[in-house]
C-alpha cells in the first residue's frame, strides 16, 4: 500500500515530503523511544510519534523508514522539517492519538509483524 | 594512527573520521547517517549496513548525551568492518551496570525526546560480532564495534 492512500484514509495533513508519497509501506511500528524504533522498526514501515524533533529523521533514514506520522496535533518542529525535507522523508501529522491511527491503519492491512 | 599491515586480509580498504560533539542534539546522527550513505555506495550488504547503522546511531548519541566530544572512525577491512567511538567525558564507572538493559542516566529532558530507554549499549551488543567497551572515570569511554563480512553477508 502506498502512502498516499494512507494519508487520504486517514485524512493526514502532510508536513513534507509531499513528492515522496508514492512510497510503498510494508507495516507499522509505534513508538516514542527512540532506541527501541532503532531495535525494533522494520524497513517500509510507517511509525506512528509523538516525538517532533529533527533527530527522528535519522533514526527514520537509518531505518528506511517509509514515513512518520506525528498524533495528537503535535508539529514537527522547524528543523526536523529541514531535514526530512532535504532527505526525501515524509513526515505527516494528526490530530488523532496514536491508538486510533494504529488502529484505523491495522484495519486497512497494516501490520505489526512481517 | 596508521594501520599496521599484517597482509593482505588486514588492509584497510576504506576509511573514514567523523567528528561528534557533545550536546548537539540537532545535528546528531549525521554522522552515522553518512557511514550508512557510504556503505551503500560501496556495495556492502543491507543486513550488514543495518547493524552498523544500529551500532553507530547508538554509539553516536551516547556521546552526544553524555559526553563532551567524540570521534567515530569507520575501517572497512576485506573481511570486517571496524567502528571505534572515542569520546572525552565523564565516563562510565560500572559499566555492568551500563551494559543492563533498561539502566540510564539520561535526563528528564532526554526522555521527553524519546532517549533514556536504556537501551543504546544492548542495542550495540546484539548488533555486533565483538564488542568492546573501555571507560576512564573523569576522562572518556572507548568503545570497539566488529562486524564480520563473509561471503554471504559481504
Ligand atoms: N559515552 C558515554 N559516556 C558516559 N556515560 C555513558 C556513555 N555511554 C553510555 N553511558 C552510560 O550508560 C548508560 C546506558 O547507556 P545506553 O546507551 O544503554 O542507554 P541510554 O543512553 O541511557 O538510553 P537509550 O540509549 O536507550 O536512549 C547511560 O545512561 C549512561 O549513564
Ligand atoms: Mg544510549
Amino acid at each position: 500500500m502506498k502512502l498516499t492512500e494512507i494519508v487520504k484514509s486517514l485524512n493526514l495533513q502532510v508536513a513534507c515530503g509531499e513528492q515522496q508519497l508514492d512510497k510503498e509501506v510494508c507495516g507499522g511500528y509505534s513508538s516514542d523511544l527512540l532506541s527501541d524504533v532503532m531495535a525494533n522498526s522494520k524497513k517500509g514501515d510507517v511509525w506512528i510519534t509523538l516525538q517532533v524533533h529533527p533527530n527522528v529523521v535519522a533514526v527514520a533514514m537509518l531505518k528506511e523508514i517509509a514515513g512518520i506520522v506525528m498524533i495528537n496535533g503535535r508539529m514537527p518542529e522547524k528543523e526536523t522539517i529541514e531535514k526530512a525535507e532535504s532527505e526525501g522523508l515524509p513526515i505527516m501529522t494528526s490530530d488523532s492519538p496514536a491508538f486510533e491511527l494504529v488502529g484505523r491503519l491495522y484495519e486497512m492491512g497494516i501490520s505489526g509483524k512481517r | 594512527m596508521e594501520m599496521k599491515r599484517k597482509g593482505m586480509k588486514n588492509r584497510v580498504l576504506f576509511q573514514q573520521e567523523f567528528e561528534i560533539q557533545g550536546g548537539d542534539f540537532v545535528n546528531a546522527g549525521e554522522s552515522s547517517c553518512k557511514i550508512r550513505n557510504t556503505l551503500r555506495e560501496i556495495g556492502i550488504n543491507s543486513d550488514i549496513i543495518r547493524r552498523i547503522a544500529i551500532a553507530a546511531y547508538e554509539a553516536e548519541m551516547n556521546v552526544v548525551m553524555y559526553a563532551q566530544h567524540g570521534t567515530m572512525k569507520i575501517n572497512v577491512y576485506q573481511d570486517n568492518i571496524l567502528l571505534i567511538i572515542d569520546d572525552k567525558g565523564p565516563g562510565i564507572e560500572n559499566i555492568e551496570l551500563a551494559m543492563k538493559p533498561g539502566f540510564s542516566t539520561a535526563t528528564e529532558e532526554m526522555r521527553e525526546m524519546g532517549f533514556g530507554a536504556g537501551m543504546g549499549l544492548p542495542n550495540i551488543k546484539k548488533n555486533s560480532d565483538v564488542f568492546q567497551i573501555t571507560s576512564k572515570v573523569g576522562q572518556g569511554t572507548s568503545l570497539e564495534i566488529k562486524i564480520l563480512l563473509n561471503g554471504k553477508n559481504g
